[in-house]
């Protein structure tokens, strides 16, 4: 069984199909890059995979449960558990230091350990900066504490929408780097780009138009670079 | 975590903070002064109000009777027409003794002077020392309940200062300056039963009749007048409920009363039940209230609460508007970092829970920081207003707290109700 699943998905806000009739499997371990152009349905798809957005129809499997039929509280518990979100604007929250950004994935999710968190940032080579706040960070840091703390729980995905769109190339490769590293370690992870470069670098690639899936391909180049 | 959450707010947003917490300290001022004083102005009004004079007249049956068969007033010479002196103190120990704010009583002869004019003499009572049966004591007399008498030249007669021989005198204002009498002359006065000389020790400027009196110690005038033991009037000032219909009735015939109507009467202040009590408690006297002054007393005191009720309202929906502005502009403006929290698998509570937390927290700092100001507050409208300093009660605390919490938990409503209805996916992804 897949990790994760769409049947036959759609989203429609009045009568745009943000989403048609999507379907896809993604197995546990797997690295996907998401793609197509702007309007074409990629945060709206990561919206419902991440369990903050349900579908007009259809079901979405993860772990072969149905999250599309499950309640709005039930949905914050899944997330919590299974999901760990990076955003293109980081979204840190900007009165706490790096470790406490950290942290308050812990905190919402079971108990915040300090110890914890501050491994989990010296993984993303962030050790030194862990008393520092958002604001004293540069934009590279700033996404690698966001990666940091989508790790803290030990999510089943990682989903990230534009990770690397707000940062200059020796960030994004070091950004890239860190997801090589999360492969290895047979995390699942879902990345939306509008980057050819930062497709490239994964196992495989979808690309989206109009809301349909307009190709679903292997990297042949993968693991070579 | 949470704490460090919270303090991280409060360090980061420490002006906005402010804001909220001036904004619940100025409504938690307006609130703590206005219910202080109000609590306070009853006391402050009445003795406000007492300078106009006593509200109740104690005169023996007799002299009422006669003079509203002959619509004279004051006294006669028959000798039933007395009160005894010696019941005076009774008055304090009547059920409503407490509202008995001061007494004093009066009688009067007429003497001539040495200028050969005939003039009233009153007796008095200034500052007399009381002990009652009950065990206390107190000062009652003219001093006090004449106290917007003017008296430029020289002084009040404090009898306790007064030598056993000594015999003082305060004369009235329009007579000294007819007869050409100052401080510390000695004035020689003839009356019915004997003669006397009398040290001026003050004079009065009344503004009334009384201008063109003399007073002097009660037991003096009696000896003048041979009514040793007697006095022809009490005037009695008390702080009364405003009448209603059971007070009415009442006033017109007690007996027309049922059980209960009348405990209920008897256990209220009203002027009717206070004249009632006065009455038993003086042989052969009729109490009556000098209705103006304590209807006006109580209408004024009832207008002058509305309008601190009123004031206390509008300043807490003042409050609680501000508050809601406030909070709603600091959950708008931090709607990434809620939706953060939710993406992050916060459920509602706890959300609700931490900006709730930071808002009551500013709202006990700007309530306490409130409360002392309105304290001040307080003391400015007491001083400017009613010249003397109000009283905090500690029981306003925990009024003022429960309405200020209901104000800032009210104001904060529809911040938090679009804090819960923030959708993650809308806020994170920037379209
Ligand atoms: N809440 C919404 N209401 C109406 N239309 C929406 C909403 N969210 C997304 N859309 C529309 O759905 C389409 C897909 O949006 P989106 O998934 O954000 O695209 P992408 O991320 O690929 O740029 C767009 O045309 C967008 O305008
Ligand atoms: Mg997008």
């Amino acid at each position: 069984m897949s990790l994760l699943e769409l049947r036959g998905i759609s989203k429609i806000y009045g009568d745009l199909k943000a989403l048609d009739n999507i379907n896809l499997s993604v197995e546990n371990g797997e690295w996907t890059a998401i793609m197509g152009p702007s309007g074409s349905g990629k945060s709206t798809m990561m919206n419902i995979i991440g369990c903050m957005d349900k579908p007009t129809m259809g079901e979405v499997l993860l772990d072969g449960v149905d999250i599309a039929k499950e309640s709005a509280k039930n949905l914050t518990a899944i997330r919590r558990d299974k999901i760990g979100l990076i955003f293109q604007q980081f979204h840190l929250v900007n009165y706490l230091t790096a470790v406490e950004n950290v942290m308050v994935a812990q905190y919402y999710h079971s108990l915040p350990d300090e110890k914890e968190a501050l491994e989990a940032l010296a993984r993303v080579g962030l050790a030194d900066r862990a008393k520092h706040l958002p604001s004293q960070l540069s934009g590279g840091e700033q996404q690698r504490v966001c990666i940091a703390r989508a790790l803290i729980n030990h999510p089943e995905i990682i989903l990230a929408d534009e990770p690397t769109g707000n940062l200059d190339e020796a960030n994004e490769n070091i950004v890239l780097d860190l997801f090589r590293q999360l492969h290895e370690e047979h995390t699942t992870l879902i990345v939306v780009t509008h980057d050819p470069e930062v497709a490239e670098v994964a196992q495989r690639t979808i690309t989206l138009e109009h809301g349909r899936i307009k190709s679903d391909e292997i990297n042949k180049m993968f693991g070579r670079n | 975590m949470f704490l460090r959450m919270i303090r991280g707010a409060f360090a980061r947003q420490w002006k906005k903070m402010l804001i909220i917490a001036l904004t619940i300290m100025l409504g938690t001022s307006l609130a703590t002064a206005m219910i202080n004083v109000m609590l306070d102005v009853g006391d402050k009004v009445n003795q406000e109000l007492k300078t106009y004079g006593a509200n109740i007249t104690v005169l023996p049956k007799s002299a009422s009777v006669m003079s509203d068969l002959y619509e004279v007033e004051g006294s006669s010479d028959d000798t039933g027409s007395y009160l005894l002196e010696s019941e005076i103190g009774n008055i304090k120990t009547i059920f409503w003794a407490f509202n008995i704010v001061d007494f004093a009583p009066f009688i009067d002869t007429n003497v001539t002077t040495d200028g050969g004019s005939e003039t009233r003499l009153v007796g008095t009572w200034f500052n007399h020392h009381l002990d009652l049966p009950t065990g206390e004591s107190l000062d009652a007399g003219v001093n006090s309940l004449r106290s917007w008498w003017d008296v430029d030249n020289g002084s009040w007669i404090d009898e306790q200062a007064l030598e056993e021989d000594e015999r003082a005198a305060m004369v009235g204002a329009v007579l000294a300056k007819r007869e050409g009498i100052s401080v510390g002359d000695t004035i020689h006065v003839k009356g019915a039963e004997g003669e006397t000389e009398l040290k001026v020790q003050g004079i009065f400027d009344s503004g009334g009749d009384e201008d063109e009196q003399i007073f002097a110690p009660l037991d003096l005038v009696q000896e003048l007048s041979g009514k040793d033991g007697y006095i022809s009037s009490i005037e009695v000032s008390a702080l009364t409920t405003p009448d209603n219909e059971l007070a009415e009735k009442a006033a017109k015939d007690p007996g027309s009363l049922t059980i209960a109507q009348y405990e209920l009467w008897y256990c209220t202040a009203y002027v009717s039940s206070i004249c009632y009590q006065i009455q038993e408690a003086i042989t052969d006297s009729v109490a009556a209230p000098v209705r103006q002054v304590a209807e006006s007393e109580g209408a004024i005191m009832d207008k002058t609460e509305l309008l601190m009720v009123l004031i206390t309202i509008l300043s807490l929906i003042g409050s609680a508007l501000g508050i809601t502005n406030l909070v709603t502009a600091s959950v708008m403006e931090r709607s990434n970092e809620i939706g953060l929290f939710k993406a992050v698998g916060a459920r509602d509570g706890a959300i609700s829970g931490l900006f709730l937390t930071e808002i009551l927290l500013t709202g006990l700092v700007g309530a306490v920081a409130g409360y002392f100001l309105g304290f001040g507050f307080a003391q400015i409208i007491g001083h400017t207003v009613f010249s003397s300093s109000i009283e905090m009660k500690p029981f306003v605390i925990p009024i003022v707290a429960i309405l200020m919490l209901a104000v800032t938990l009210a104001g904060s409503i529809p911040a938090i109700r679009m804090l819960l209805r923030l959708d993650p996916a809308e806020v994170l992804h920037g379209r």
